[in-house]
């Protein structure tokens, strides 16, 4: 129980992907709709459409409602129409993925990267540091974060770029559920006898972080990430689903949910398609993370 | 306690009053003359700096605060969180109005999630590689994963449109008639409990697997104690403390949930409260609301931290 990363970083994935099926598959999904994030412009060119162009020529004139079946899939729409403006629902969704894995990836980052600072430091310094900031990480934990990104969507102006207000806001209400683990693991490697030793030799407090406590962080850290991400693209899909998220005309799974609702009735496949994709996304981040913190931390897994 | 209601507030009105944003120019109207901007901004309150604004707003908590003077002045009575000039109404009375449809919603299904959500996680442990065991977790990796609203549309559309059994879109008051408040409420309250009784399953699983290996169980049976008695009083005990643990977060939490949720089923709560606020740009109500979210979510880890001591003799204080 000594060392807290039981073997290296790339051996446990390989392990992980080897042995767990599920956490396979989750690999793959991710993989898969990362790849249609990068290459969203590829996709939508080969299909021929853009997100954002009306065409009032796929949608039924008496109704307003996608022309066909099943929303009007067909080989010209791949996904159908989104209906009243005829846009393209395969772009929309395609492009959708571009927005989610965005603000999710670099909402995680923030948030990871000031936990594992913040927990690092309080844990390595201890004394006043300590006390501060596992204060703050409780006042953080009580502050209502959702109702708080709400308002905040009202108030900031619509010049500021969204993206970066959510991936901002998302992201710096992360790190105390990160910190907290951070600390107590670094609790622990402190009285380890290489960081000690280090410590006699004079490093500063900065050279054993990088040095001496990073490389033993890099098990938990990547799996608080992995499980982390589901929940800020779940976030972003929520505050767009209710309008304070992404501006329009930029697609958003969430927004696309939203809009979905009035229609749910006539026209179920609008509702499918970006729904599906974001369970996808969520579903396999949960499933590889899952996989990775029971190959890489037992004792992260027996918390939870 | 009251210092983390204090720091949120704190943060909020320094966001929400520094951002460039002016309430008193959405209240001034059409033309709106320099005078006039100048009078709304006095009667609001909004001429101060923004720390005595902070300052007058918390002794406005304790003493009640006079919006301007004369025949036009309005009062609000202590406790009073601010007043909407856009909706003309204290905006503790707003939230007031609609807080009996957020927590009939919250209640209801956190009662659901948190019995149900347990109760098939013991099954589970108990019945570790069953069919039943492995079908409790593929339920519940899909109710993590799966985000709220999207079960609640899928819900809406397969049991409200399609099979026509239960009710969508209406809110009974309970004073009104308590079986239609329950029936409208059906479908909400599943949908938030799919949600989140997931994790309540996962949990209570992993507990009790872990609880049921442990030396006491061993002792107990060894002594002859029936197995209903081991699971019920010996190891059901320890594995209720995460749960209530979790279920305080969560109830805490659930004022954010319940935005998306009423979204969805139109209900008419806080949520929907809220959401209006964010679109006519109320700032009051949106500071009143986010308090009061803050205030749930002490209360909530107050009460949490009280139910220790009954569960746990350990943590009870001397």
């Amino acid at each position: 129980m000594s060392t807290p990363v039981a073997r290296s970083v790339p051996a446990a994935i390989r392990s992980v992907l080897a042995r767990d099926r599920w956490a396979l598959a989750g690999t793959v999904t991710v993989v898969v709709i990362g790849l249609v994030a990068i290459f969203a412009d590829v996709l939508t060119a080969i299909e021929g459409h853009d997100p954002y162009t009306y065409d009032s020529t796929a949608l039924d004139p008496a109704t307003g409602l996608p022309a066909g079946v099943l929303g009007g899939v067909s080989g010209e729409h791949w996904f159908g129409v989104e209906p009243l403006t005829g846009r393209d629902l395969f772009a929309i969704v395609v492009h959708g993925a571009r927005t989610s894995f965005l603000i999710g990836l670099a909402a995680t980052l923030v948030s990871i990267g000031l936990g594992v600072l913040i927990g690092a430091a309080a844990g390595y310094l201890g004394g006043w540091v300590d006390r501060v900031i596992t204060w703050s990480a409780d006042v953080f934990l009580g502050f209502p974060y959702l109702v708080f990104m709400i308002a905040l969507g009202a108030v900031v102006p619509v010049e500021f770029p969204r993206a970066l207000l959510l991936i901002v806001v998302i992201g710096f209400f992360g790190w105390p559920s990160t910190a907290r683990i951070v600390r107590a693991q670094v609790l622990t490697l402190k009285e380890r006898n290489f960081v000690k030793a280090a410590r006699t030799l004079g490093a500063s407090p900065w050279q054993v972080f990088r040095a001496e406590l990073l490389p033993n962080l890099w098990g938990p850290v990547l799996v608080m990430a992995t499980l982390s991400v589901p929940g800020k693209v779940g976030l972003e899909a929520a505050l767009s689903f209710l309008g304070v998220g992404v501006l329009p005309p930029t697609p958003s799974w969430g927004r696309s949910i939203s809009s979905a609702i009035e229609w749910v009735a006539v026209d179920p496949a609008y509702l499918l398609f970006p729904g599906l994709a974001l369970f996808a996304v969520t579903w396999g981040f949960n499933a590889l993370g899952d996989g990775l913190r029971d190959a890489l931390d037992p004792r992260l897994g027996a918390k939870r | 306690m009251a210092l983390v209601l204090l720091v949120v507030a704190f943060c909020t009105f320094v966001v929400f009053y520094l951002v460039p944003s002016d309430p008193a120019l959405l209240a001034c109207g059409k033309p709106c003359t320099p005078e006039n901007l100048a009078l709304a901004r006095e009667f609001m309150g909004f001429d101060e700096p923004w720390w005595q604004q902070f300052v007058t707003f918390l002794t406005g908590i304790f003493t009640g605060r006079t919006f301007g003077t004369g025949a036009t002045a309005i009062h609000c009575a202590a406790p009073c969180f601010g007043y909407s000039f856009q909706q003309n109404a204290d905006v503790l009375e707003l939230i007031g109005a609609r807080l009996p449809v957020t927590f009939s919603l919250a209640v209801g299904s956190a009662v659901l999630w948190v019995v149900v959500g347990v109760a098939v996680g013991v099954y589970a442990a108990l019945h570790k590689d069953t069919w039943f065991d492995r079908a409790a977790l593929a339920g519940s990796v899909i109710g993590v994963s799966a985000p709220v609203y999207l079960v609640g549309l899928l819900g809406i559309l397969v049991l409200g449109f399609q099979l026509d059994v239960v009710p969508v879109g209406n809110y009974t008051e309970f004073s009104e008639d308590p079986v239609r408040w329950a029936w409208g409420l059906v479908l909400p309250w599943c949908v938030l409990a799919f949600a989140h009784g997931a994790h309540y399953v996962k949990l209570t699983r992993t507990q009790m697997l872990e609880t049921m290996s442990e030396d006491y169980i061993r002792t107990a049976r060894a002594k002859g104690v029936p197995e209903r008695a081991v699971v019920g009083k010996h190891a059901l005990r320890n594995v209720l403390l995460p749960v209530v643990t979790l279920t305080g977060i969560e109830f805490g939490a659930l004022l954010g949930g319940a935005v998306i949720t009423e979204r969805v089923f139109s209900l008419p709560g806080l949520g929907g409260l809220l959401i209006d606020a964010v679109h006519s740009r109320d700032l009051p109500t949106l500071l009143g609301c986010t308090l009061f979210a803050g205030f749930l979510v002490v209360v909530a880890n107050a009460v949490v931290d009280l139910s220790y001591g009954v569960l746990d003799p350990r943590a009870r204080l001397t």
